[in-house]
């Protein structure tokens, strides 16, 4: 029988394997942040061990750095202690590091595949749950716990459970307007927030293959959001096209071997998936969540829905606590639900292409009155990008914020944070109770639908914008002129 | 690891559903560098509400935690463990788990035990009517026993054969170590490495 792409890259990777025992799985690259190594280099400190593979380790900081005034030292001393552990750390065991102000730092998940690092058929993890976003390029990528992250630093390897595979087959053209975003917070919405518990998610089908890159990333990013183990799309032309010439790619005969390897990590057409999930892309619309955890998710023409319209009482029960967190009446029309903010960035929704997007619809308008809006690039290398094409200056043009590289508004560990009670509409991936900053309200949406939020200060897309006035208010012209 | 053989204890009923990791122990704990000092960090928000059950008098005390389905979703932070464990609790009991956090928990000597949503609910039922009761986790016979309730659990048998010895995994990896170099010895040399290039 054939076998999946998950159980290719899974089997290439296989130092031992013996009866009753988890696999034990050679790691390719490993990711770390300055959140969830510390105690692992702690550890390896008590017991006198060292990393085993430097050359297969890199660091980068990201949760905790500001994204203003990063040439100031940080006012957190929490933070700032948490930083200097991952400097020292990364200096003793001889750990590349690229700290804040370097042109290579950014969020961990923006930084590998942008260096090229992360290639099809490799084995990624990092001490982080996103790291689901690397499977975008074919790669078996894993986020892990702090114990795992010491084991990898030890032994370059992990002993792991053997997973289940799931198809999520999309066909069909996405309509115009409608986001990888959206595509995958309707995914999590339709199999739950436990939905691919154990699994191994393989996205494909047509309106998967016409994605980008990083439109795949963004779909890749949120499988832990639907609970699974990790997701992976089969590499092809665009994942070739994007690698090739990157820092890290391989080059001349290595590139041509490894070209010939990517192109055998396919799932066989006699391979059995475990379970299988059909969307049709065409039905697909711009998508919100409404709730507190990312499967409660309503099409953006929708209203808030009733609790009481949930059969299942776990279900039912979540609603209620979630309306009332949320401060949402049911029946309500989700487009009338005003916001106090809207953050653009993250490891889901903070690369070039989700900034071009948000800078489309803001141009030559202006952000709500009312409405802070956060322009926070995911790496220093999108920023430089970005700005490059002016995007930052359509940003701050309109009244938003823009922002230095880092993990910003995502999670509530630096200091971009809502306010008790504050709505924001974010391009992040997790909406759950305070993630945004104590008491915060979150919505999560797509870049496009982020920005047109912002223009009218509630909850829209693009589609609901009146035309902008062409009258000199082009904001990146006015700066070519 | 601490060594989990097999525990008894009161139990603390928490009727929810998703309790994600942002909960268990909120980001800004994150920032500390150690595995200890997180008790106070445990669903933190939520206890600023007197009625949370955590700040119910008959529960104070317990160190089971019996919890509502998807238990421990979203990120990966082992400190949802350690939090825990510092306040006390060395077992919780639910219906289903997530990967990432239950395989932490397995990593730490914290039991996470997968029971039917109708056990979950008897248990809640139970200690709800008398908070005194106690609830034996039995690892060796894989086994959750109380007042009218014997349910037996599954957990791989090689996890389980780590927990009861209170095993490193790290040492039993490193015995494994010629392995390693067998298999890097025949990677191919286009796979990446982070070595700086230019």
């Amino acid at each position: 029988m054939g076998r999946t792409l998950a159980e290719k890259v899974w089997d290439d990777h296989v130092v031992r394997h013996a009866e009753g025992e988890p696999d034990l799985l050679f790691i390719d690259l490993h990711l770390l942040h300055e959140v969830t190594s510390p105690q692992a280099f702690e550890g390896l400190r008590l017991a006198g061990r060292k990393v085993r593979r430097t050359d297969l380790t890199i660091a980068t900081e990201d949760h905790n750095t500001p994204t203003l005034d990063i040439d100031k030292p940080i006012a957190d001393p929490v933070s700032r202690v948490q930083l200097e552990t991952l400097r020292a750390n990364c200096a003793e065991f001889g750990v590349r590091l690229h700290s804040l102000g370097d042109v290579e730092q950014g969020v961990v998940h923006v930084v590998g595949p942008q260096l090229g690092l992360t290639q099809p058929g490799t084995t990624v993890v990092c001490g982080d749950s996103h790291t689901s976003t690397h499977g975008a390029f074919g790669a078996l990528a894993f986020g892990i716990g702090t114990s795992q992250v010491e084991h990898v630093l030890a032994t370059q390897t992990l002993p792991l459970a053997p997973f289940r595979t799931m198809a999520i087959t999309v066909e069909g053209e996405l309509p115009g307007g409608v986001t990888a975003k959206d595509l995958i917070l309707a995914v999590i919405t339709k199999i739950g927030t436990g939905g691919g518990q154990g699994y191994v998610l393989e996205y494909r089908g047509s309106a998967i293959r016409s994605l980008s890159m990083e439109a795949r990333m963004t779909v890749c990013n949120m499988s832990i959001e639907a609970g699974a183990r990790a997701g992976m799309i089969a590499p092809d032309e665009t994942t070739f096209a994007y690698l090739e010439g990157r820092p890290h790619a391989p080059e001349g005969e290595d590139w041509d071997a490894a070209v010939a390897y990517w192109k055998t990590l396919v799932t066989d057409e006699d391979a059995v998936f475990d379970a299988e999930v059909f969307i049709d892309a065409s039905e697909l619309s711009p998508f919100v969540t409404w709730g507190t955890n990312p499967g409660q998710g309503a099409p953006l023409s929708a209203d808030v829905p009733d609790p009481a319209s949930f059969e299942d009482p776990q279900a039912r029960a979540a609603a209620e606590s979630a309306l009332a967190y949320m401060g949402l009446t049911a029946g309500t029309p989700l487009r009338e639900v005003s916001v106090d903010a809207v953050f653009v960035g993250s490891c889901t929704n903070g690369r070039i292409e989700d900034l071009r997007a948000a800078a489309a619809v803001v141009e030559g308008r202006k952000v709500a009155d009312g409405v802070r809006m956060l322009v926070v690039p995911g790496s220093v290398r999108v920023a430089l990008q970005a700005m490059d094409e002016g995007l930052d200056k359509v940003f701050t043009a309109a009244g938003a914020e823009w922002r230095h590289a880092g993990c910003s508004m995502c999670l509530g560990m630096n200091p971009d944070q809502l306010a008790p009670g504050e709505r924001c509409a974010s391009t992040s991936n997790r909406n759950f109770e305070g993630r945004q900053g104590k008491g915060g309200r979150t919505h999560l949406v797509s870049p496009q639908v982020a920005a047109a939020t912002a223009v009218l200060g509630r909850l829209a897309s693009p589609a609901d914008l009146s035309p902008a006035p062409a009258d000199g208010a082009d904001a990146r012209t006015t700066v070519e002129v | 690891m601490e060594k989990f053989t097999t525990h008894t204890g009161r139990v603390v009923p928490l009727r929810r559903s998703n309790v994600d990791t942002d909960q268990i122990i909120p980001a800004h704990w994150l920032k500390k560098v150690t595995r200890t000092g997180f008790e106070d960090g445990l669903f933190e928000s939520w206890r600023k509400d007197e009625n949370f059950v955590l700040n119910q008098p008959q529960y104070a005390g317990a160190s089971i935690l019996v919890a509502g389905p998807e238990f421990g979703t979203g990120s990966s932070r082992e400190h949802a463990v350690w939090a825990l464990e510092n306040y006390g609790f060395r077992a919780v009991l639910s219906s289903r788990f997530a990967d990432i956090f239950r395989g932490n928990s397995l990593k730490n000597g914290l039991l996470t035990v997968i029971l039917p949503q109708e056990t979950v609910e008897q248990i809640w039922a139970l200690v709800e009517a008398d908070p005194t009761v106690e609830v034996t986790v039995d690892l060796e016979a894989r086994e959750v026993r109380t007042e009218g309730i014997t349910a037996s659990f599954e957990l791989d048998e090689n996890v389980r054969w780590r927990l009861l010895n209170g095993l490193d995994d790290i040492g039993i990896t490193l015995q494994q170590e010629s392995e390693i170099a067998s298999f890097e010895a025949t990677r191919p040399t286009f796979k990446p490495d982070t070595t700086p290039v230019g």
